[in-house]
């Protein structure tokens, strides 16, 4: 049994790939990696948040810095560290986010060590989409070379007795997907409203 | 799923009472997951462990479980060379599992033969020995192979505003339960060197003794531990796969060489590792949980450190989660005893949404009795334990404290009047206000104090001023303080018997005593390790039984009605 957690009609999401990953020139972009079953694979968080909405908060967020965006999905790797620093490296900003099927999170810098981030979202089981559109929005006022404040997080003991298998399962089916040696793609999300079923 | 689960909107679907019932039990909220062994997600029990064998040649170990040595990953080759006895390794191999289990089980076979055995065997042999345990002789192994007589147990004392005055007033009332060590953590890391203070100078409130960690980023945690800071360190982890170990920049090696630094200081350290970490990081490499923990266990007895943190700690989620896991957590404290370390046995992280689940959890440990039942019973409510949560917490000492009574079992712990913890928690903040004024550090108000003694938790503090206090935090290491700084401020401000007490727990470094297998300091500031206080089970009548003058104040709770006079309560 599943728990809905949308109410309203969902929105399906597909990515159309557009080509190999390249470099950004535009000094405000945002880089967003989405790994390699987010939006495929996998629909929803691990909370059961629709893909679709994740990625429209998140580029609201970003919108509404007037700062512009781009999303690469990384094919060989489902590592957050390593997703979230490859998206910084091809932002024109240096600023990219990365994030996981299951929702967890990661904003980082070109400039940062890999296993350093800029702000680190780990319990994806207490993500809303309120956070979603914040990331984006602090994601973009780094890129314009501001200093936010850091998105608040929630901290909950008892996420783990209730969700850390789960999230290992879902990094295990995720990391499944991970093709060696594939370069990153940029890829077009397409918003279309599902049949309800 | 929750009882919201068959309440959807829409649904037509009739439920009974009672399933609505039990849907909203507690336990619902835990999750569970299927069996998944290719991957790893798999208690103990996996067609993927290897089979064990091992070979020598000229002295060195050239196959073991199945791998020539030619293609030995780091930690084969670490534990091939630096954990097996290869004296005896074939030998001890050449016995069934199947006999191995028993004698681990069979009182009538000592602590010594068994460890005259467990020092040959290969990780996929020890764990063929703990496939033949069910629950109870686990617990049977547990009781005579556990290194230290006497069980212990360990608080985190721990804050979520990282507030000194209230980890100084902690540390004291969980000295004064029984605690053997301290453990705290940060929210914000750079408050660490005032926290850790706090914790040292709580703990050294009479009775004093328990010794004191501060978990922090690997570095840090040695630089506290080396100014005499801190007592102990026990957040060395260790892995059992090499893509993990290598994820987090660390071989078997460095974590020894680690090891090395403290034990060069005098300074007791364990290692942690524990079920689950490997295909929560999606690298188990399709082994077992209790395979891959066996290596980690083996790495801590081939580094040489005297001790091991395990029973799942930070992953308890993962083997909660499928069939057996916590028999598996439980095996994994028997191997880390039967091979003759000491075992911080877990029980430290939140565990379960369910108290019926949570004690079935403890019971493996606290009924054979560990070094230290929990590595971490938080001594505060869970929402101010820094490590994320613990099976247990400070409401729950009187349910720990009556089930000690009920059953004879010693979880370490006591019932103390509330007068008297009152006390040590106004003496802890006294000492900590007197030590920041004569260090320069920000001011400790006699309001603030009386709060924190009087407090819960943080929700009942008064807010300090957090950057005035880390400005203090930095000049605590730029200014080089030192334990014997902290000694000298004690004395100085007429804490004389505090100061003694430190001095006492500082002198240890000197002696090396606290570098014995289990070691503790009992409240008579004298070190109870396996040296002085090995474990002589032999069956029925034999070994550690509470008694005497501990047995007299485990009889002691909240409320017992007096026999002489039942219109009263015994105090």
């Amino acid at each position: 049994m599943t728990v809905s957690t949308n109410q309203d009609a969902p929105r399906s999401l597909s990515f159309k790939e557009i080509g190999v990953a390249e470099r950004g020139k535009k000094s405000d972009e945002v880089v967003i990696a989405i790994s390699p079953g987010f939006g495929g694979l996998f629909t929803q968080t691990i909370v059961g948040l629709p893909h679709a909405e994740v990625i429209r908060q998140i580029l609201a967020g970003i919108e509404e810095q007037e700062a512009s965006a781009r999303i690469i999905r990384v094919q060989n790797s489902s590592d957050l560290a390593y997703m979230a620093h490859t998206a910084a490296k091809l932002s024109g900003s240096g600023i990219g986010i990365g994030i996981l099927g299951r929702g967890t999170s990661m904003i980082h810098q070109r400039d940062l060590p890999r296993l350093s981030s800029l702000e680190l979202f780990p319990q994806c089981p207490l993500l809303t989409l309120e956070t979603y559109r914040d990331i984006g929005s602090n994601a973009a006022q780094y890129a314009k070379g501001e200093s936010p404040q850091p998105v608040p997080t929630l901290n909950d003991q008892m996420a783990r007795p209730r969700w850390q298998a789960k999230a290992a399962l879902l990094h295990l089916k995720e990391t499944e997907l991970v093709r060696k040696g594939v370069k990153p793609v940029e890829v077009m999300p397409e918003f279309a409203a599902a049949t309800v079923d | 799923m929750t009882a919201e689960a068959i309440r959807q909107p829409g649904s037509d679907v009739r439920h009974s009472a009672r399933t609505e019932l039990l849907e909203d039990r507690p336990v619902n909220l835990d999750g569970f997951v299927e069996e998944w062994p290719e991957v790893g997600m798999v208690a103990m029990d996996s067609a993927f462990d290897p089979e064990p064998s091992v070979r020598v040649e000229n002295g060195v170990i050239v196959e073991m479980d199945g791998v020539a040595r030619a293609d030995f990953d780091f930690i084969d080759q670490f534990i091939a060379d630096k954990a097996l006895d290869v004296e005896t390794t074939e030998q001890s191999m050449a016995l069934p599992a199947d006999e191995i289990a028993r004698m681990l089980v069979d009182p009538r076979v000592t602590r010594k033969e068994v460890i005259a055995v467990t020092g040959g065997l290969t990780p996929a042999k020890l764990l063929a020995v703990a496939k033949n345990l069910n629950i109870v002789e686990i617990m049977m192994g547990m009781q005579k192979m556990r290194a230290r007589r006497t069980p212990a147990n360990q608080a985190h004392c721990t804050s979520a505003r990282d507030n000194p005055v209230q980890v100084a007033c902690e540390a004291a009332e969980a000295a004064i339960r029984g605690f053997a060590e301290v453990e705290t953590t940060l929210g914000v890391v750079r408050y660490a060197p005032l926290v850790a203070m706090a914790l040292q100078i709580g703990s050294q409130v009479n009775p004093g003794g328990p010794l004191t960690q501060c978990a922090l980023e690997e570095a840090t945690e040695l630089d506290l531990g080396m100014r005499g800071i801190t007592g102990y360190a026990e957040t060395i982890s260790v892995y059992g796969t090499e893509p993990v170990f290598v994820d987090g920049d660390d071989t078997p090696w460095s974590k020894a060489f680690l090891a090395a630094a403290y034990a060069s200081r005098g300074i007791k350290m364990r290692f942690t590792s524990g079920t689950g970490s490997e295909v929560q990081m999606g690298n188990a490499q399709g082994k077992s949980m209790l395979y891959l923990e066996i290596r980690c266990i083996l790495i801590a007895k081939g580094a040489g450190v005297q001790g091991l943190q395990n029973g799942s700690i930070s992953c308890i989620g993962v083997p909660g989660a499928v069939p057996a896991g916590i028999r598996a957590v439980a095996a994994e404290n028997l191997i880390a005893s039967a091979v003759d370390l000491e075992c911080a046995s877990g029980n430290d992280q939140s565990f379960s949404h369910s108290a019926m689940r949570r004690t079935a959890r403890l019971m493996p440990q606290m009924m054979p009795g560990t070094d230290f039942v929990c590595s971490g019973y938080s001594a505060v409510p869970n929402y101010d334990n820094m490590f994320a949560g613990s099976n247990l917490d400070s409401d729950d000492f009187d349910d720990f404290n009556t089930i000690q009574r009920d059953l004879q079992i010693d979880g370490g712990l006591r019932h103390v009047k509330e007068s008297d913890i009152l006390a040590v928690r106004t003496r802890a903040g006294k000492a900590l206000q007197a030590v920041f004024r004569y260090l320069d550090l920000p001011p400790i108000t006699d309001a603030e104090i009386d709060a924190a003694v009087y407090a819960n938790g943080s929700r009942e503090l008064l807010p300090r001023d957090v950057l005035e206090d880390l400005k203090g935090a930095q000049q605590v290491m730029d200014r080089n303080v030192t334990g014997l700084d902290l000694v000298k401020a004690l004395e100085s401000t007429g804490f004389t018997d505090m100061a003694e007490n430190l001095l006492v727990v500082l002198r240890q470094r000197i002696s090396g005593d606290l570098l014995q297998t289990s070691a503790i300091m009992t409240p008579s500031l004298v070190v109870l390790s396996a040296v002085n206080d090995a474990n002589d089970y032999a069956g029925p009548g034999t070994g550690y039984r509470p008694s005497g003058a501990r047995w007299e104040e485990m009889k002691r709770l909240r409320h017992v009605t007096s026999a002489s006079n039942p219109e009263l309560e015994v105090e």
